[in-house]
């Protein structure tokens, strides 16, 4: 699949600013649509959403804790894009991947945060990226498609957790299936009481210390990708696998590891959301933010500097919507969920929509363009 | 006998359960083999089952409710054509976003017009699709083995268990013994050599994506109007996944995937019985393990573990004339 890089000579900022605004505004109008449809006012509607993710202090932090799950799950999505592979199964990923975040966290009792969070980092990841290599293992040597494989893994994961929370980890006594708490000691610290700690006041919320790891992803994953060689032999892989295979590239070993990679980030859901907040295991943690995913990293353009932008859009979106509740009973949170679906469409689907129109748009004044450097 | 009629019961709930499935591997099997890949099936199905429950709900007719089903499936099929056959986008993307489009615009709508957290009015008997005794089954029923397994297992369903029954033979009989079959396989596997003879690609894979609407249409309606009595948001929880499986692991050809989606059927109607029922020699099923096993076995086969499933060649590619 294309990773969107033209070759049509588009200026840099009309992919990576132009298009992404199109696409948002067109996202919005047809929410917009959707909420006169439903007899409510669009523009207040929205503006409550604005307010309620970026209005108060307790809604930024809110918005920020979504986004730092979201650039985990995006980043999963654009390192598989890069490596020409669909990962569709970044909320099963991030599911199994929660499960060894919880399982580390449950077997050290009584360790400081710090010492923990490598291992827990360590657990996620790898349990993550065990669930990802077998669908990526089986399109490279047993060519089963990794679409339909990641979709079924999801509804494998989603079983398996279940079992287990019920029957194996559920704590004892106790009628609904969540694990025992983690011990307090381990708790990630939480955004507002660092920036008390020097002295600066913040609202409370989720937001934690998984951000500064998510954004620690994003420059990792940069690197990977654009200088190293294993993200060049991955990029290669993605744009042409013969002219990989005679550059000396292996693709299928390429495909297992894009793959353990891209389940390896979105199993650091689990970091934020476990052992971050809800400090224990339970079911349905991941809650569509692995499906929301897709569309953070077709709007980032699947590059670390757009995915970040377009988490926060995503962030403040599902805080907005959590907001909007209250002030239009009629309106559902659900709302987000149409945003991000017509974004998936005109991001993704309708690339070639908006694309062919944007290259006539500049291609009618190349003299403009091609006198620019002259002048200069 | 006692036996005999729990197992009658069991099948019978099979087929209940097989028909939703049944109608929507269908819809896939002609998108599928026209090269038009469908993760759309779920989507499809969910806008369908609002709008049929909504419309039965506000008109009392679920013949009004089958149309207004059927249409809405169709919006979206057309939405997924345009992005994938007229655009060119890419078909998962399209599918996904279709889905998720889905899944918002129910909730969001149903929240709004009916105000009861995403969910339509309970629908009266009338304005659903009401079991259909087939003729003589009463006064037959007292004869033995065969009396019970048509009273129970063959008359009883509403219309729409017979007409997605009837849909398997004639989408054989469609696929491989008329011409339009023919094209519409041709177009999956080679669509070049379509566009050679002097067909549309383009009309083709528009008409099978638009057939695929009809038919989750359909399913979508079962589940809100025939099966149940209304929507809920999310009511499909992935059976339009689990139709892909089907199709799949019925190798793309409508029969074997009749018996597909009867086994994942079964699977389903067993496991409600079988929780916390430990068996003898084996010990207690996990649910969990039953619920997974249709796609364990997608997995398996995908991978070439149990038999071979090979999908349509040219499935999942825009087709581009000039290459």
């Amino acid at each position: 699949m294309s990773a969107g890089a033209g070759s049509d000579n588009l200026p840099w900022w009309a992919t990576g600013l132009l298009l992404p605004v199109v696409n948002v505004t067109l996202a919005l109008l047809v929410s917009a649509l959707v909420i006169f449809a439903i007899g409510e006012d669009p523009v207040g509607a929205l503006g409550t959403m604005l307010r309620g993710a970026v209005g108060t202090g307790e809604g930024i932090g809110y918005t920020l804790y979504y986004a730092t799950s979201l650039i985990f799950t995006a980043l999963a999505v654009a390192i598989a894009f890069h490596g020409g592979l669909f990962n569709i199964g970044g909320e099963g990923q991030a599911y199994i991947g929660g499960l060894g975040v919880g399982l580390v966290c449950l077997a050290l009792p009584g360790w400081p945060w710090w010492a923990a969070l490598p291992l827990s980092v360590l657990g996620g990841a790898a349990f993550g990226a065990f669930w990802a290599a077998i669908p990526g293992w089986l399109q490279a040597y047993r060519g089963s498609h990794i679409v339909i494989t990641t979709i079924m893994f999801n509804f494998i994961a989603s079983s398996l957790m279940v079992y287990l929370m019920v029957n194996v980890l559920i704590k004892p006594g106790q009628m609904s299936p969540e694990s025992e708490t983690f011990s307090t000691s381990m708790f990630l610290p939480m955004m507002a009481d660092m920036m008390a700690g020097i002295g600066i006041e913040m609202a409370s919320s989720p937001l934690n210390f998984s951000l500064f790891l998510a954004l620690l992803a994003c420059v990792g994953v940069w690197a990977f990708i654009w200088h190293t060689r294993w993200g060049f032999a991955l990029r290669a892989t993605g744009a042409n696998e013969n002219a990989a295979l005679y550059a000396g590239i292996d693709p299928r070993r390429v495909i297992v590891i894009t793959m353990a990679l891209s389940g390896a980030l979105a199993g650091l859901l689990g970091v934020n959301e476990l052992h971050g907040v809800q400090h224990r295991l339970m079911l349905n943690f991941p809650a569509g933010l692995g499906f929301t995913g897709i569309a953070v990293a077709l709007m980032g353009r699947n590059h670390p500097a757009g995915i970040i932008p377009a988490a926060l859009l995503f962030g403040a979106l599902y805080q907005g919507g959590t907001e909007l509740v209250f002030d239009y009973p009629t309106i559902s949170r659900e709302l987000v969920v149409v945003i991000q679906g017509v974004v998936i469409l005109f991001a993704g689907a309708l690339e070639h929509m908006f694309r062919p129109a944007l290259v006539r748009l500049f291609s009618r004044r190349p003299a403009v363009a091609a006198s620019k450097p002259a002048g200069a | 006998m006692e036996m005999f009629l729990t197992l009658l019961s069991l099948l019978d709930s099979t087929v209940r359960l097989a028909t939703p499935l049944l109608l929507a591997a269908l819809a896939g099997f002609y998108s599928e083999r026209a090269g038009v890949v469908d993760i759309g099936l779920e989507g499809k199905m969910l806008v369908a089952a609002f709008a049929a429950a909504a419309t039965a709900a506000l008109h009392g007719s679920a013949w009004l409710g089958l149309g207004a089903g059927i249409l809405a499936s169709v919006i979206l099929a057309l939405l997924h054509g345009f992005a994938c056959i007229t655009h060119k986008g890419n078909q998962v993307v399209s599918g996904v976003a279709l889905n998720i489009v889905a899944l918002g615009l129910t909730a969001v709508l149903g929240n709004a017009w009916f105000e009861m957290g995403g969910r339509t009015p309970n629908l009266p008997a009338d304005a659903r699709f009401g079991e259909i005794t087939l003729p003589l089954a009463e006064a037959l029923r007292g004869v033995p083995l065969l009396g019970p397994l048509y009273f129970e297992l063959i008359s009883g369903h509403n219309i729409l268990v017979y007409l997605a029954l009837a849909i398997v033979p004639l989408t054989w009989w469609i696929a491989y013994r008329t011409r339009f079959g023919l094209r519409l396989r041709a177009v999956g596997e080679n669509p070049a050599a379509v566009d050679t003879a002097g067909i549309s690609v383009t009309k083709l894979r528009y008409q099978a994506v638009l057939i695929a609407g009809l038919l989750c249409g359909i399913a979508g309606a079962y589940l809100s109007t025939a099966q149940g009595a209304g929507f809920q948001t999310n009511m499909t929880a992935g059976k339009g996944f689990l139709a892909l499986a089907a199709l799949i692991l019925g190798k793309w050809k409508p029969v074997p995937t009749l018996f597909a989606c009867l086994l994942f059927a079964f699977a389903d109607a067993l496991q409600t019985r079988l929780q916390g029922v430990a068996l003898p020699g084996i010990g207690e099923v996990p649910v969990q393990l039953i619920e997974a096993l249709p796609y364990l076995l997608t997995v398996l086969l995908l991978a070439g573990f149990v038999g071979k499933a090979t999908p349509p060649k040219a499935s999942g590619r825009p087709y581009v004339k000039d290459r």
